[in-house]
C-alpha cells in the first residue's frame, strides 16, 4: 500500500544520505579527528599531511588562537600564554590540581572551574579546548568538503559528570553536534575487535599524556559490553616527565628557574623519555635563560627505577577493576595497549607480568582511539549498513549518590553499572514542619561526602508541614549514554517536584556558554540572530531527515492513514519555512512536527521490542 | 519515566519466573532486546524517538541487574509474592549466622593490619561457599516448596553476606595501596 508519495519539491531530504560525522580524540597530549570512508575508518590529515594535532594553545592580544604544531614550537618562549595539557583542567577547581605550582601559568581561582590569565585575557579550560575542538572541526569539514551532522567525542572513561560536562560545553562552544561522549578505551575496542573479530574477554590498558584508563570488556558476537572500568584521571605520560624534571632539578643546583626554563625543561625530560624506549642511554643538554648549561647522562635503568612507583600506580587500578568484574588475570584473552606511554618497555613489561602474556602492540596506539570513535560516529549517525551490526554497553566508572545526615553519602547508582541507568531512593525529613529539603548529588566511592566529588546542590521546596519522617520525598538519578547524570525529587504524597540537569557546582552554566558563544562573535547582535536561525535550520533539516528514516522504516506499517497524512502535513510545512528568514517560525513548525510524531515513536519503539522478544505483549512489560 | 520495578522482569526476557536461571538465555535475550532500543541506534532520530529508546533501554538494563543478581532475583520474586524480605524491619538473623558474620569480620580486620593476602583469600573462599549454599536453599525454597517464610530469611542472609563482601573489596583495596 503506497500511502503517499512524500518526496514532492520542497522536501528536499534525501533518505539514507551519507552524513558527514567524524570521531575525535580529545587527547591530554594529541588530539585527532577520524571519519569513516567508504566503510573505512582513516584519520584526517592537517594541509602538511600529519595526523597529530598537539593539544596546545597560544593566544595572543587581539589576534585568533594559535592550534597546534605551531603553537607547540612557541611553548618554551611564551609559556604564560601557550596552554599545553589543558585537559588535566576540565571541570577541575584549583584545589583540585594537586600539582599546580609546577605549571608555568597563571591560574586564576574562578569558582566552579580553574581559569588561566592569557595575553588575551583570562581563558576557561573549556574555551581553550573548544579552539582545539573547533581547529580539528575545520581540518574535517575542509577535507570531507561539507558541514558535519556531529562527531563523537572521546573521554577518559575514568572522567567523572564534572569533566565530561565540560567537554561536552567545548564542543558546543566549537559548533560541534555532540552525537556521543565515548570513553576512549572502549573506542579503542571496538576499532581492535571490529579489526580482529576478537570474542572473549579482553583489557584495555591505556596510558596517554595525562590520563589512565584500563577497561575489561566482553566480546560477544558483536556485543561490547564493558564490565567494569577504572583508572586515574590525573595519571599519565606528563607525570613521567615531571618526574625526570625533579631528577634533573636534584642533580644540579640551578639558579632560579623562569617559566621559560621550567618549560623547557620539561620538554627535555619529555624527549629524553622518549628516547629512552629506543636507546640503552640518553644525554640531555640545555642552555638556560640564565646561560647556565645543563649536561646529564640518564640510563633506561635509573628512568625505571624513578618512575617504578607511576607504573605500579596504574596496576591497582587494573586488579580493581578485574575483581569488580568477578574475573581474575587468567581470564583475559588480550590485553590492548592504547595511547603513547604504552610505549615506554617498563610499562610494557610491567603489564606483560601482571597478566603474565604478551601485550597486543599491533596497533597505532596514536590513533586507534580516534578511529573507534569515527566508526561510532558512523553508526549514530545514521550510516550503518548490513555487516555494522555491532552494539557498545558502556558502564558508569564512579558510584552516584545523595548526602544523607551526618555528612555521609548513600550510593544509589553502584560504579560499573551498565548505562543507561535510572535509580530512586526515597528519603524523609528529619524536622517537624520542615518545608524544604536540600539535595545533594555526588560521585565517588568514599563514605564521607568531604572525600567525594559533589556534583549538584538544589532544593526540593513547597514540602507540606508534617511531622518528622512522614514526608516522602523521592531523588532519581539517570545516566544517559554519554555517561551524564541528571537528577529530580518530588515529594510524593502532594506531588511538588523540583529537577536539575546536573552542571552546577563545577562546570559551566548554560548562561557561561551562552555568554562564550557571545563572546566569539564579538557581541554583535547580527551574528548572535544568524547563529540562532543557522542552529534553527539544521536542527530543522536533522528533524525532516529523521522523520523522513521514520516513515521509510515503519509508517506504512504503524500508522493510519490519518495519522500519516498529519506527520506529512508538518513535514510539509517545516520544509517550506525551512530556508527562510523567520526563525519563530522554524521553531514552531519544528516543535510541532516533534509533537504529531511522538506516539509514532513510541510505537516504532514497542514494535522493536515486540520483535526481539517474538509475540509478547509489549504492554504487559512496560506497565 | 522510571521502570515500574512491578512489572515483569523475567517476562520481558521471555524466560520462566523461577529463582533457577539459565544465565546464558538471560545474556543473549538481554543483548538482543538492547541491541533494538539502545540509544545508540536512535542517535539520528527525532527527539520523541531517543526519549522512548532512553526509557526502554533504561528499563532493559535495569531488568538485568536484578535478574542477574542472584540476591535481587530472590528479593524480587518474594516482592512478586507480596513478601518485601528487605523491610527495614525484617532484620532478625539467626544466632549462628551472626556469629559467623562476627568472625569474618574479625578476620578481615585482622588480615588488613597485618597485611595478610592469604587470610583475605581465606575469608573470601568460605564466605562464596556459604553463598552458594544459601543461593541452593534458595532455589529449593522458591521453586520446589514455595516456602516463601524461609527464602525470605535466607535472602536476608545473602544481604549480608553482600555487606561483608563489600567490606573485603574494601581491605582488597587498602592492601593494594
Ligand atoms: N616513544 C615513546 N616513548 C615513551 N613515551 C612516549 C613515546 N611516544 C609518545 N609518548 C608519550 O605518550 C604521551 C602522549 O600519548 P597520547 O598521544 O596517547 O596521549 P593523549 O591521547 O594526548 O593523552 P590522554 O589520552 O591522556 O588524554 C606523552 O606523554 C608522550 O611523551
Ligand atoms: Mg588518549
Amino acid at each position: 500500500m503506497a500511502l503517499l508519495q512524500i518526496s514532492e519539491p520542497g522536501l528536499s531530504t534525501v533518505p539514507h544520505q551519507h552524513r558527514l560525522a567524524v570521531g575525535i580524540d580529545l587527547g591530554t597530549t594529541n588530539s585527532l579527528v577520524a571519519t569513516v570512508r567508504n566503510g573505512v575508518a582513516v584519520v584526517l590529515h592537517d594541509e602538511n599531511g600529519r595526523a597529530l594535532l598537539p593539544s596546545v594553545v597560544r593566544y595572543q592580544p587581539g589576534q585568533p588562537p594559535v592550534v597546534g604544531h605551531a603553537a607547540q614550537q612557541v611553548q618554551a618562549s611564551d609559556p604564560y600564554n601557550t596552554i599545553v595539557s589543558v585537559k588535566r583542567f576540565m571541570g577541575r577547581a584549583l584545589h583540585d590540581i594537586a600539582d599546580a605550582g609546577s605549571f608555568p601559568y597563571r591560574f586564576v581561582d574562578a569558582p566552579g572551574m580553574v581559569q588561566l590569565r592569557t595575553a588575551d585575557g583570562v581563558k576557561s579550560p573549556v574555551e581553550v579546548s573548544a579552539d582545539i575542538l573547533r581547529a580539528l572541526r575545520e581540518r574535517a569539514e575542509h577535507s570531507l568538503g561539507g558541514e558535519l551532522m556531529g562527531a563523537v567525542i572521546t573521554v577518559p572513561a575514568y572522567f567523572d559528570d564534572a569533566q565530561r560536562q565540560a567537554t561536552k560545553d567545548a564542543a558546543r562552544l566549537a559548533g560541534l553536534e555532540v552525537l556521543r561522549l565515548l570513553n576512549e578505551p572502549t573506542a579503542a575496542a571496538i576499532a581492535y575487535g571490529l579489526d580482529n573479530a576478537a570474542e572473549g574477554i579482553y583489557a584495555v590498558y591505556d596510558l596517554g599524556g595525562g590520563t589512565f584508563d584500563i577497561s575489561i570488556l566482553r566480546l560477544s558476537q558483536g556485543v561490547f559490553e564493558v564490565l567494569a572500568t577504572n583508572g586515574d584521571s590525573a595519571l599519565g605520560g606528563d607525570d613521567f616527565d615531571q618526574r625526570l624534571f625533579c631528577w634533573m632539578l636534584e642533580q644540579a643546583r640551578f639558579p632560579d628557574l623562569t617559566a621559560q626554563d621550567n618549560r623547557l625543561l620539561l620538554n627535555h625530560a619529555r624527549f629524553a623519555k622518549e628516547a629512552l624506549t629506543e636507546h640503552p642511554e640518553t644525554r640531555i643538554t640545555a642552555v638556560l635563560s640564565s646561560g647556565f648549561t645543563i649536561d646529564l647522562t640518564l640510563t633506561a635503568a635509573q628512568f625505571n627505577e624513578m618512575t617504578a612507583t607511576l607504573v605500579s600506580k596504574t596496576l591497582s587500578p587494573v586488579r580493581r577493576a578485574l575483581r569488580d568484574a568477578g574475573l581474575s588475570t587468567k581470564d583475559v584473552q588480550g590485553v590492548v595497549m592504547v595511547g603513547g606511554a604504552t610505549r615506554m618497555p617498563c610499562i610494557q613489561s610491567a603489564v606483560a607480568t601482571l597478566f603474565g602474556q604478551t601485550p597486543l602492540n599491533n596497533l597505532d596506539p596514536d590513533k586507534v582511539v580516534a578511529l573507534g570513535a569515527a566508526m561510532q560516529a558512523n553508526v549514530l549517525a545514521g550510516n550503518r549498513r548490513e555487516d555494522d551490526d555491532w552494539l557498545l554497553l558502556d558502564v558508569t566508572p564512579l558510584s552516584l549518590g545523595i548526602e544523607t545526615m551526618g555528612g555521609l553519602v548513600e550510593k544509589i547508582i553502584p560504579r560499573n553499572t551498565t548505562i543507561p541507568v535510572a535509580r530512586a531512593q526515597e528519603f524523609t525529613t528529619y524536622k517537624d514542619g520542615q518545608t524544604a529539603m536540600s539535595i545533594h548529588v555526588l560521585q565517588g566511592e568514599r563514605e564521607l561526602v568531604s572525600d567525594c566529588r559533589s556534583l549538584a546542590r538544589f532544593e526540593l521546596r513547597g514540602i507540606p508541614s508534617m511531622v518528622a519522617g512522614a514526608a516522602r520525598i523521592r531523588v532519581a538519578l539517570q545516566v544517559d549514554a554519554d555517561g551524564l547524570l541528571s537528577v529530580s525529587a518530588q515529594e510524593l504524597q502532594t506531588g511538588v517536584s523540583a529537577a536539575v540537569t546536573v552542571r552546577p557546582s563545577f562546570g559551566l552554566h548554560d548562561d557561561d556558554v551562552s555568554r562564550m558563544l557571545q563572546d566569539g562573535f564579538n557581541h554583535a547582535k547580527e551574528d548572535m540572530t544568524a547563529r540562532a536561525l543557522q542552529e534553527a535550520r539544521v536542527e530543522a533539516e536533522r528533524l525532516l531527515d529523521a522523520t523522513q528514516s521514520a516513515l521509510d522504516e515503519d509508517g506504512e506499517r504503524l500508522l493510519d492513514m490519518d495519522e500519516f497524512s498529519e506527520i506529512v502535513a508538518s513535514m510539509r510545512a517545516l520544509a517550506e519555512c525551512v530556508s527562510g528568514m523567520d526563525y519563530a517560525l522554524i521553531q514552531q513548525m519544528t516543535e510541532r512536527l516533534n509533537q504529531v510524531t511522538q506516539a509514532f515513536a513510541a510505537r516504532r519503539m514497542n514494535m522493536r521490542v515486540r520483535e526481539a522478544l517474538a509475540g509478547q505483549s509489549v504492554n504487559d512489560l512496560m506497565s | 519515566m522510571l521502570p515500574d520495578f512491578k512489572a515483569n522482569h523475567f517476562a520481558l526476557f521471555g524466560l520462566p519466573a523461577r529463582f533457577e536461571l539459565d544465565g546464558a538465555a538471560l545474556d543473549v535475550a538481554f543483548r538482543q532486546l538492547q541491541a533494538q532500543v539502545h540509544p545508540d541506534r536512535f542517535a539520528h532520530l527525532s527527539e520523541a524517538d531517543k526519549r522512548a529508546s532512553l526509557q526502554w533501554s533504561t528499563r532493559v538494563n535495569e531488568a538485568y541487574q536484578v535478574l542477574k543478581s542472584p540476591l535481587m532475583r530472590a528479593a524480587y520474586l518474594l516482592q512478586q509474592q507480596g513478601v518485601d524480605a528487605l523491610a527495614p524491619e525484617n532484620t532478625q538473623l539467626p544466632a549462628v549466622f551472626l556469629m559467623q558474620q562476627i568472625e569474618w569480620r574479625e578476620a578481615i580486620a585482622g588480615a588488613r593490619k597485618d597485611a595478610d593476602d592469604v587470610a583475605l583469600q581465606r575469608v573470601e573462599t568460605e564466605m562464596q561457599t556459604m553463598a552458594r549454599r544459601l543461593q541452593a536453599d534458595l532455589a529449593n525454597a522458591l521453586d520446589v516448596q514455595q516456602d516463601f517464610v524461609s527464602a525470605a530469611q535466607r535472602v536476608r542472609e545473602l544481604k549480608f553476606i553482600d555487606k561483608i563482601r563489600a567490606e573485603l573489596d574494601e581491605a582488597f583495596i587498602a592492601l593494594d595501596r
